[in-house]
């Protein structure tokens, strides 16, 4: 198995402050995986994502230890502009990310920018937003829309250039439960068709632990598990580390069942009688 | 004490975000209010201190007509934490942000002080009280808003999305002070996606769509009712679903209510 992300010992001290927001982050990432990284509020997640698509160091300064690599490249050598041709990013708040006039040009910037056809792009816009349940907002201005049309626009935007690498930033903290179910459930089956390598911050477990294949617990900066995600869910450190425990898993923890089922369907097909 | 009559609210750009609005909330109610994105649920809220003023109909808190009065007077009594921070944060500390609201309303130096510092403290914010609210970390930001508001005790608690980014441990805190600042008589009322985190408390629940309450009544009767749910891209919480599958109604609150009859379902 090739790693297609991969932190050496990695350290980053945020320009000004005086204690590192992360310490000696290693793991890897292969590809085709989903990654859940899980931690609580200010342990440093979006600060390990930063690292990967070369906003640290190439936009935010501090002081930067180890290295991150990207397909085999170091990111401190490699251009912002260049990373982003194989890494999407979606942006733990919307507004951070969408500023063209209307949805669809906002869906189509990538593509542009990335000198697709205008007929792929066409094609690519109407799939995103088809997807996202957000066609027949095109024509509206980014300042029109609410939030969690926001936040659907910025994820239509990144999904419509099928990068090989998606970093996904809480992306469903916005989002309506059921088009939250869908949109994992749309990045699932891109993992599946197109090999696409996932890494998602979220804290509601519930919603992206049923797709996700591998489990990275931070906390205070620091990794306190990393593997296989139904081996992580279980440990204890998971408690220690402040993040909660959907209650399906609760309860089957409770059960002393270790093979724990990551979904209701699942569960009741498996654990319980009818 | 607070009611809406026949409201309609349009946007400059002519979209319509409420379509004739009838609401009555009572003094010490809590309330949720879920529903699709673009519902009009923030639209909805935004009208309780007047950020925002009916195209036609009225809105009435505390008896006051909203179009008679400013949004300072009813900031006061109406405390909003914005879905967004960024929209809220505009200290250029953590401790002024919290203080801010206090001095504005009446506190003296040494009390909003003294507030300040008990709010940070149950928050987890102390540490970063000499922080630019603008550098903090998601999670942190929506804490120093919610911090901001509690602060003053306003009679009115409205949160726009309170649990975004919020880890087990604040959100248990934020569960907490939402029983407390109930308990104590006042209305919360808060706007969420997340289904989990208002199923124990068991709110009284408005349902939007397209800019209409399409339901109003308890969580028990609405997150049974499979056709409202997908009307409304709702999901069931885990507990009422898992109570659903297995039977067992009323469905449970806690995991330890499944637990106690574990004999009737588990097949293991
Ligand atoms: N631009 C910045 N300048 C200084 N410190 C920062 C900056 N961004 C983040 N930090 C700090 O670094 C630490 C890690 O922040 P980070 O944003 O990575 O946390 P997070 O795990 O993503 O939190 P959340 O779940 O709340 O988004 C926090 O203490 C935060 O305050
Ligand atoms: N500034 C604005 N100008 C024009 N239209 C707007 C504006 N803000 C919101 N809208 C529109 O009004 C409707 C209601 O928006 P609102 O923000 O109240 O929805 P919401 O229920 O809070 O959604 P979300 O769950 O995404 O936060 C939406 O159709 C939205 O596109
Ligand atoms: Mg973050
Ligand atoms: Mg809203």
């Amino acid at each position: 198995m090739t790693a297609v992300i991969e932190f050496k010992d990695f350290s980053f001290i945020y320009e000004g402050e005086k204690e590192a927001a992360v310490k000696h982050i290693s793991f890897s990432v292969e590809k085709g995986d989903i990654l859940l990284i899980a931690g609580i509020s200010g342990s440093g997640k979006s600060t390990i994502l930063r690292a990967m698509n070369g906003l640290i160091p190439h936009m935010y300064n501090g002081v930067y230890e180890g290295e991150v690599l990207i397909e085999g490249k170091s990111v401190l050598d490699t251009p912002m502009n260049e990373l982003s041709r194989s890494i999407g990013f979606v942006f733990q708040n919307p507004e951070n990310q969408i500023f063209a006039f209307s949805v669809e040009r906002d869906v189509a910037f990538g593509l542009e920018n990335q000198g697709f056809s205008s007929e792929e792009i066409r094609e690519r816009v109407a799939w995103a937003t088809g997807m996202l349940g957000i066609s027949d907002l095109r024509k509206m201005a980014p300042f029109e829309l609410s939030d969690g049309q926001k936040q659907r626009t910025a994820i239509a935007g990144v999904l419509a250039l099928k990068p090989n690498i998606l970093i996904l930033d809480e992306p469903t903290s916005l989002l309506d439960p059921l088009t939250a179910k869908e949109t994992l459930a749309l990045i699932s089956d891109l993992n599946k068709e197109l090999g696409l390598t996932c890494i998602i911050v979220e804290h509601r477990l519930e919603l992206a632990a049923p797709i996700a294949n591998k489990m990275l617990v931070i906390s205070k900066g620091e990794v306190r598990n990393f593997g296989r995600l139904k081996d992580v869910i279980v440990d204890p450190v998971i408690y220690l580390s402040g993040i909660s425990i959907p209650p399906l898993i609760e309860l089957q923890k409770a059960l002393g069942i270790d093979d724990v089922r990551l979904t209701i369907d699942s569960f009741i097909r498996e654990i319980v009688h009818r | 004490m607070i009611e809406y009559k026949n409201v309609t609210f349009r946007h400059k750009s002519g979209t319509v975000a409420l379509k004739e609005i009838n609401l009555k909330i009572g003094e010490g109610e809590l309330l949720a209010i879920v529903g699709t994105n673009g519902a009009g649920k923030t639209t909805l809220i935004r009208h309780l201190n007047g950020l925002l003023k009916p195209s036609s109909g009225n809105v009435y808190v505390f008896g006051i007509d909203t179009k008679k009065a400013t949004v300072s007077t009813l900031s006061k009594r109406v405390g909003m934490v914005f879905q967004n921070s960024d929209h809220q944060l505009f200290s250029n500390t953590v401790e002024e942000e919290i203080t801010f609201g206090l001095k504005n309303f009446g506190y003296d130096y040494v009390k909003a002080k003294e507030r300040a510092e008990t709010m940070m403290r149950f928050f987890g914010l102390t540490a970063l009280k000499d922080r630019a609210p603008l550098t903090l970390s998601g999670g942190e930001k929506k804490r120093v808003c919610m911090a901001a508001v509690l602060a003053w005790e306003p009679e009115v608690l409205v949160l726009d999305e309170p649990t975004v980014g919020q880890d087990f441990i604040n959100k248990k805190k934020l569960y907490q002070a939402i029983v407390e600042t109930n308990a104590a008589g006042r209305t919360v009322i808060i706007v969420t996606h997340d289904v989990e985190f208002i199923w124990p408390l068991q709110p009284r629940i408005l349902v939007m769509s397209s800019g209409r309450i399409v339901r109003d009544g308890r969580a028990s009767d609405i997150f049974v009712d499979e056709g409202l749910l997908r009307s409304a891209n709702l999901i069931m919480p885990q507990l009422a679903e898992i109570s659903n599958r297995i039977g067992m109604a009323p469905a449970a609150l806690d995991i330890n209510q499944l637990l106690e009859v574990k004999d009737n379902w588990l097949r293991i």
